[in-house]
């Protein structure tokens, strides 16, 4: 089988039609095909080329819900996957809310979108380790206080996936991806400092070797002789990658599944002004150029534009279809799942901010003494979306008269969430767009707490 | 899993390019996992994944390819695609015999948790959510789960070695949602063991859920956490991942290889206070990152990295030890048969000292006292770390007094390590998964209630 949709969706139409009764069964089933090179010292350190494919059944009956998948398509194995399925479904607890999506529920035309770059597989693997190992070497040669390359890597992958229900919901869809990443080391005599740069694009020719290589030479090198300075409270612009990550938890407390589970901060805030006007919340996998576009959410709706802040004011939570049963509203076709391992839940895939009109050097020439974050440490311990707080390693460097000054280490930036939001001061007109989907761009927040020495 | 002829024909395929070291890693893995959320059991979830890895190493480099197709016809397809991989290979084509071993095993499972009814799994869930929610009126909103997993693999490599293992782990989490004045505030507490469902005679869910419970209403009256330089006790098991981060990481010879470890040319010298010893223990009984062989077949050891503050050596895998002409120290392990090995900590900790915690909160004038810590990170190439302060106090006057709300804790290592004061008399050891490079294994840390004199603490207060 190759990464073609239709035998996946051929697959997914036999298992849903095993529906007995008021059963009803979702079947998805994925397919990828990687390659992933990893580069020290110059020399290819290991070349992985595999396939992989996997299924996931989801059985509703009365209301109770079971899963279950496995890392196979083989009859046999789907055909257990389904009867553990069913059995894991006695033993839940009925919710009436709990169904798999009606045709009308995700009615509506989906947007094209062409996610698939054929030209991918015919790239010789030859041609994509000669890129990695030219991600080290021309790394080691761009600046003589490069002191070594921690690690370079490329990867690609081609994938396709299916879904079908017994409600008669069909989709599928493929896709390519290919990433770069290096990580420099530098050293000056004063100590090591690192910087990481990645790339992704559809295709392998959409990454640029010395787009990357000046990337991780620049972030590296300009954090040399860095020092931990005096703790005290000031503005700070995060780097696009940092925003990006920032983004990722905000849209946590805009999940509807975490509102009706009581843990989101602004349960009771739709409608009000949680934000500066100048955050503009946007999730939009209808736009191609976003790594997470799809033209149907993980149950099949067609995907949309769903602003979640407008001038500052909450507009309304993203839902799935269940959510937005047990909310008395519709879903935003924000269902999504991590693979074949996992039930669809509630997320965003393209998320950003609606760009400001000035560049970051501009925006430098603003703020006054400030804090420029190249880097966050510890975003998922030192945060927690539930309560709002924010506290996170951090490295970068002092904006002073306008431009970059001295760079610190060893300092933590701290605030709350909701307090980040309210003291959002411009968006940079920058925008990157990032594997995970979201795209990156300058932020600078008018007050948190850096803590050093 | 597989016979022995159809492993030897396989390994001989996968060096026919000539590699001069070939492996076969099959895996049969099964899970299950229930979780009970808003008030029911929402969602039984049941896994399974079975396939083979193989990789064929000629000089430094390393093909890899991957199947779930275990049948003779798929093993010998990914034999090949990773003998092509490796191309390059110098070496002459030549016939593999294997010999099989048995491991040792350091505890045997006494309850496998696929014979227990799922019942009685879900009654666990109910009663942690009615404990959880009887702790206090302002618990708002309870999360459980449990988690079951069952790993079989076998390793089959040129060098002649057949052996297998058979690893079962059980872990229990709660997620408890406080609501007040100061808004939300969460606790967790998510014990695990590689043990089946005697797991609850070690742990009872009541006190599990109590416990995650007291944490969020702690923080309800929490106050903001303080800034700046600090000394800082961390509470027995709790600081474990401190050590994890500062010092683990860069003791893994991969790294240390790539250049990328502050610890790199330390080998024999002062790294740490001579109050710290830390040991890697693949074979500490019953914990989280225990096993018999590690992914690549090697037998687990009880590894001593650092002596009474004198660094004695790194961890090794197979392919870190093989460059430097020595062996293993049974560190390589993978997520999956989907990834490769590489050097990764198993049960880390620093062993008890003879100081009674209590003598070193009350030697403390003004500190921070860390109850539980939620995970960190580290970049090995220049030792900084954070970590993120889940359950914090106050120290006042050698007194535990306010909670405060969340932090994060930054250093660096070699220097952290050296400011370590004060070292308890009592042991406990936290379950984890730790992730690098894209994989995530279980690991488990360890280390008695001790003192580093001073670390940046990042809060929010003046």
């Amino acid at each position: 089988m190759s990464e073609d949709p239709n035998e996946l969706l051929a697959l997914c139409r036999q298992i849903a039609a095993r529906a007995r009764g008021a059963e009803q069964i979702e079947a998805f089933a994925s397919r990828g095909r990687e390659t992933d090179i990893e580069v020290v010292h110059g020399a290819v350190e290991s070349l992985t080329v595999a396939t992989s494919s996997g299924v996931g059944i989801r059985v509703v009956a009365e209301g109770r819900q079971g899963f279950a998948w496995a890392g196979s398509l083989d009859n046999d194995v789907v055909a257990e996957t389904l009867e553990a399925a069913r059995d894991n479904a006695h033993f839940a607890e009925p919710d009436e809310a709990v169904a798999l999506a009606s045709p009308d529920d995700v009615a509506g035309d989906a947007v094209t979108l062409d996610l698939w770059r054929e030209g991918l597989a015919s790239v010789p693997t030859d041609d994509k380790v000669a890129f990695a190992i030219a991600l080290d070497t021309r790394l080691r040669a761009a600046d003589s206080r490069i002191i070594g390359v921690e690690a370079a890597g490329y990867g690609d992958i081609a994938s396709a996936s299916a879904l079908a229900t017994s409600r008669g919901i069909e989709a599928s869809t493929r896709r390519t991806l290919a990433s770069a990443y290096v990580y420099a080391m530098a050293d000056d005599g004063r100590g090591t400092q690192t910087g990481y740069a990645v790339r992704a694009g559809r295709n392998f020719d959409e990454l640029d070797v010395d787009e990357i290589v000046a990337m991780a030479c620049e972030r590296s090198t300009r954090l040399l002789g860095a020092e931990q300075p005096k703790s005290k409270r000031l503005a700070v612009v995060l780097d696009p990658l940092v925003t990006a990550s920032f983004l990722g938890l905000v849209a946590s407390i805009f999940n509807g599944e975490a509102m009706l589970k009581g843990r989101s901060l602004f349960a009771d805030r739709v409608g009000e002004t949680v934000a500066s006007p100048q955050f503009e919340l946007i999730d939009d996998p209808t736009d191609v150029r976003s790594l997470g576009a799809a033209p149907r959410d993980a149950e099949g709706a067609p995907c949309r534009r769903n602003v979640l802040l407008d001038g500052g004011v909450m507009q309304g939570f993203l839902h799935n279809t269940y959510t937005a049963r047990r909310a008395k509203t519709t879903t935003t076709a924000s269902a999504v799942r991590g693979g074949y391992r996992s039930t669809p839940s509630v997320g965003a895939r393209s998320l950003r901010l609606k760009n400001g009109d000035r560049q970051p050097d501009e925006l430098f020439g603003e703020v006054g003494e400030a804090l420029y974050v190249q880097a966050v440490h510890g975003l998922h311990s030192g945060t927690n979306p539930i309560s709002g707080d924010f506290s996170v390693g951090a490295e970068g460097l002092m904006i002073r008269d306008g431009a970059l000054a001295e760079p610190v280490r060893e300092v933590t930036i701290a605030s709350t969430i909701p307090r980040m939001l309210l003291d959002v001061v411009a968006v940079g007109a920058d925008a990157v767009y990032l594997p995970g989907g979201t795209v990156g761009t300058t932020l600078v927040i008018s007050d948190m707490t850096m803590s050093g020495a | 899993m597989i016979e022995s002829a159809v492993l030897e024909r396989v390994l001989t395929a996968a060096l026919r390019g000539g590699g001069d070291f070939a492996e076969v890693f099959v895996e049969d893995r099964s899970s299950s996992t229930a979780r009970y959320d808003d008030g029911r059991v929402e969602e039984l979830t049941t896994g399974r994944d079975r396939g083979a890895g193989i990789r064929v190493i000629v000089g430094d480099s390393t093909g890899f390819a991957h199947t779930a197709d275990l049948g003779e016809a798929g093993l010998l397809d990914a034999a090949a695609a990773a003998s092509n991989a490796a191309k390059g290979g110098t070496g002459a084509a030549r016939s593999v015999s294997l010999t099989r071993s048995e491991p040792t095993r350091s505890h045997e499972i006494e309850i496998p948790s696929e014979g227990v009814a799922k019942a009685k799994k879900i009654e666990l869930l109910r009663r942690a959510d009615d404990a959880a929610r009887s702790t206090g009126s302002a618990i708002r909103s309870v999360s459980a789960s449990y988690a079951e997993g069952r790993r079989r693999i076998l390793v089959a490599n040129s060098d002649g070695l057949l052996t297998s293992d058979d690893q079962t782990r059980t872990r229990f989490a709660v997620q408890s949602v406080a609501s007040g004045d100061t808004g939300l505030q969460t606790g967790s507490e998510a014990p695990g063991r590689s043990v089946g469902f005697e797991l609850y005679d070690e742990f009872s869910v009541d006190d599990i859920a109590r416990i995650s419970a007291q944490r969020a209403l702690a923080l309800l009256d929490a106050v903001p956490a303080p800034s700046g330089q600090l000394p800082v006790v961390l509470a027995k098991g709790a600081g474990g991942v401190l050590f994890h981060e500062a010092c683990g990481h860069g003791l893994e010879a991969d790294l240390v290889q790539r250049d990328a470890s502050v610890f790199k040319d330390l080998i024999g010298t002062q790294v740490a206070s001579p109050l710290v010893t830390v040991i890697d223990d693949g074979t500490f009984a019953r914990e989280w990152g225990t096993f018999a062989i590690d992914d690549e077949g090697r037998p687990a050891q009880r590894n001593v990295l650092i002596d009474k503050g004198i660094l004695t050596d790194f961890m090794w895998d197979f392919a870190r030890a093989r460059k430097t002409g020595r062996q293993s120290s049974g560190n390589g392990r993978r997520e999956t048969y989907r990834h490769l090995p590489m050097v990764r900590m198993t049960n880390t900790y620093l062993p008890e000292g003879d100081t009674d915690p209590l003598d070193i909160i009350r030697d403390t004038e003004y500190g921070l006292y860390c109850a539980q810590l939620g995970g960190g990170q580290v970049d090995t190439a220049t030792g900084d770390f954070v970590f993120g302060v889940t359950e914090g106090y106050l120290i006042e006057h050698g007194e535990i007094t306010r909670p405060v709300r969340a932090a994060q804790l930054v250093g660096n290592g070699p220097q952290t390590m050296r400011l370590v004061d004060a070292i308890g008399n009592d042991f406990a050891t936290w379950t984890g998964t730790c992730g690098k490079n894209g994989q995530g294994v279980p690991v488990s840390s360890g280390q008695p209630t001790l003192r580093v004199a001073r670390m940046t603490v990042g809060g929010t207060a003046a």
